[in-house]
């Protein structure tokens, strides 16, 4: 099956040359959603109605002649946790089931004003919790590269919506590492941006500090385009930042000649996959020929990482996902008082990995051991953020893999929870210390499967990260 | 053993979720490993350091406050829709006062 991959540039030169209506670009990708979806579990809900009335709209303006926006035309997929004013959304959950959100969350409203079509909303982990997809009450999703692996998580869906060319972009949303890993999985570039740079308004919460919306697009030049549509100021979200946001796409051809990039010895020891290893030292001396310097920088708090985070993002998710209670949205089970209501809907309504995390977020947060936990993951994040911070004295970027192993199989991992966390180390540091990374494809390993390299950037710093980016992908880093 | 049973259903409790005999057993494991896990963190002086609550407060230059002025939605019928036991305007539920 070859189906021609849309790319923006090539969505925006066939409209203007009158090749393909915006209404024919829309049909195209849901025949294709039509074929492969049932394969691949990638949308959860489609939205014709809205797509089409939208891509009528685009082709009105092409009639009269109108200017029309970056992004006209370009079909793209909605992570299920972003709310889609009366499209389904229900975050992966049962106890969402039928939600149609009253409202659009600003990064949708920003989409559409610049002339996106949102196609339909993406399979997640529940709520967002989890990195295979396997956590979705809905059923996993399925890799597009190899259908019996994971597309990673939780962001798969859009992940894989975009590497199976049903959506020329998506958004995703990153946590701990849910847009980074499945875009390394799945072998697109995924842009987690700077914490305040993206507005949050109508993200349904999971941890409220470290949640953030960023792009998974075919190209790095098109995630920046993407990227300059969403980022920026929305009084509706006041942790979104007043920095001015630049053109990202303007920036992307500037040379790297004398960028210095950290590789920190931390990032290298042991668990990482050798073929893994391979390819990000194969990426580092790639991005070298690019004129990068390289340079040996410690991240010594990296160890602790996974505890603080999952101490931090648990406490936020327990308190987050307090108001699921059979009141107010989802379905209700019936209890003979309003707690006992409560308990069984929240009982039934949650899946295993929300529960568990329900659990251990209160724990943390319990009477008597606030200090112990959620105060001291607090400190050791600051600490974390401080190695951020001093390395990016030293170094202009920061290079890792995105994940030390590759897609693993469906059903392989999901008996060992703590296992699975482990496995998030690289993305969770950045995380916790608010900067931006990218997951760019970085070679493959020998049965096929893509790596991620990972570059990281200093707060706001997502002009350096996606021109790194574009010049290791024009320089052929996938084929590495 | 750093959690019982009886801490699991303690917590369960405070989250107002309903577990079956079978989960307290799996979560009591699983939270135990997380908790051993998470003791590594003990390794690390923190005394001196200042907890990070959120990372954005640097980087906003102005205040996160705002004029509170309301603003009518208008979205009453749409929320009532996805509401298990509507009547309008309100939700409605088992009671919770006795007669």
């Amino acid at each position: 099956m070859s189906a021609p991959i849309w790319t923006i540039p090539e969505v925006r030169a066939a409209l203007d040359a009158r090749k393909i209506s915006a209404r024919e670009l829309v049909q195209e990708f849901y025949a294709r959603i039509e074929q492969r979806n049932r394969e691949l579990n990638i949308f959860l809900a489609l939205s014709p109605e809205r797509a089409y009335a939208q891509a009528d709209k685009i082709d009105s303006a092409i009639a009269a002649g109108d200017a029309l926006p970056s992004l006209a035309g370009v079909p793209v997929a909605v992570k299920d946790v972003i709310s889609t004013r009366g499209i389904p959304t229900t975050c992966g959950s049962r106890i969402l089931e039928g939600y149609r959100p009253p409202y659009d969350a600003t990064t949708v409203t920003r989409l559409e004003g610049a002339g996106a079509i949102v196609l339909g909303k993406t399979n997640c982990d529940e709520f967002a919790m989890g990195s295979s997809n396997e956590n979705s009450a809905y059923g996993p999703v399925h890799n597009p590269v190899a259908p019996d692996h994971v597309p990673g998580g939780s962001s798969g869906g859009s992940a894989a919506a975009v590497a199976a060319n049903l959506a020329v972009a998506a958004l995703g949303t990153d946590t701990g590492g849910s847009v980074r890993q499945p875009g390394s999985f799945c072998g697109v570039p995924a842009l987690n941006p700077s914490y305040g740079r993206v507005s949050r308004y109508g993200l349904i919460a999971y941890a409220s500090s470290l949640d953030r919306i960023g792009p998974f697009a075919r190209t790095v030049r098109d995630a920046a385009a993407v990227m300059s549509v969403i980022a920026g100021r929305d009084p509706r979200d006041s942790t979104s930042a007043s920095v001015p946001v630049p053109d990202y796409v303007a920036g992307l051809n500037r040379p790297l000649h004398g960028l210095r990039i950290g590789i920190p010895d931390d990032y290298f020891g042991e668990g990482i996959d050798p073929e893994v290893r391979k390819k990000i030292e194969a990426g580092i001396a790639l991005l070298e020929k690019l004129g990068c310097r390289r340079v040996s920088i410690r991240m010594p708090n990296t160890d602790y990482a996974i505890g603080a985070y999952y101490i931090i993002a648990t406490a936020e998710a327990s308190s987050n996902l307090a108001r699921y209670d059979g009141v107010r949205y989802g379905p209700r089970v019936p209890g003979a008082t309003l707690i006992e209501m409560y308990q069984k809907t929240r009982g039934r309504g949650f899946g295993a990995e929300v529960k568990r995390r329900i659990v251990l977020g209160t724990y943390v947060l319990s009477a008597g051991y606030y200090d112990a936990y959620y105060l001291k993951g607090q400190k050791v994040r600051a600490l974390i953020a401080r190695d951020f911070r001093e390395a990016f004295e030293m170094v202009d970027a920061i290079i890792t893999p995105t994940s030390p192993v590759p897609a693993f199989r469906l059903g392989e991992r999901t008996a060992d929870p703590l296992r699975m966390y482990l496995a998030d180390i690289y993305t969770v540091t950045g995380s916790l210390a608010g900067v931006p990374g990218i997951s760019i494809p970085s070679g493959k390993t020998s049965s096929g499967l893509p790596i991620g390299l990972q570059i990281y950037g200093p707060a706001f710093g997502e002009d350096r990260v996606l021109q790194m980016a574009h010049a290791f992908e024009r320089a052929g880093g996938q084929d590495l | 053993m750093k959690i019982s049973r009886e801490d699991v259903l303690k917590v369960a409790a405070l989250a107002n979720l309903e577990l079956s005999d079978a989960e307290v057993d799996i979560y009591r494991g699983h939270l135990d490993d997380i908790l051993t896990y998470i003791d590594k963190l003990n390794e690390l002086d923190t005394s001196g350091v200042e907890p990070l609550t959120q990372v954005v407060a640097a980087s906003t230059e102005d205040s996160p406050l705002r004029e509170d002025v309301i603003v009518r939605a208008d979205v009453i019928t749409e929320v009532l829709r996805g509401a298990p036991d509507p009547e309008a305007p309100y939700f409605r539920v088992p009671r919770v006062i006795e007669k």
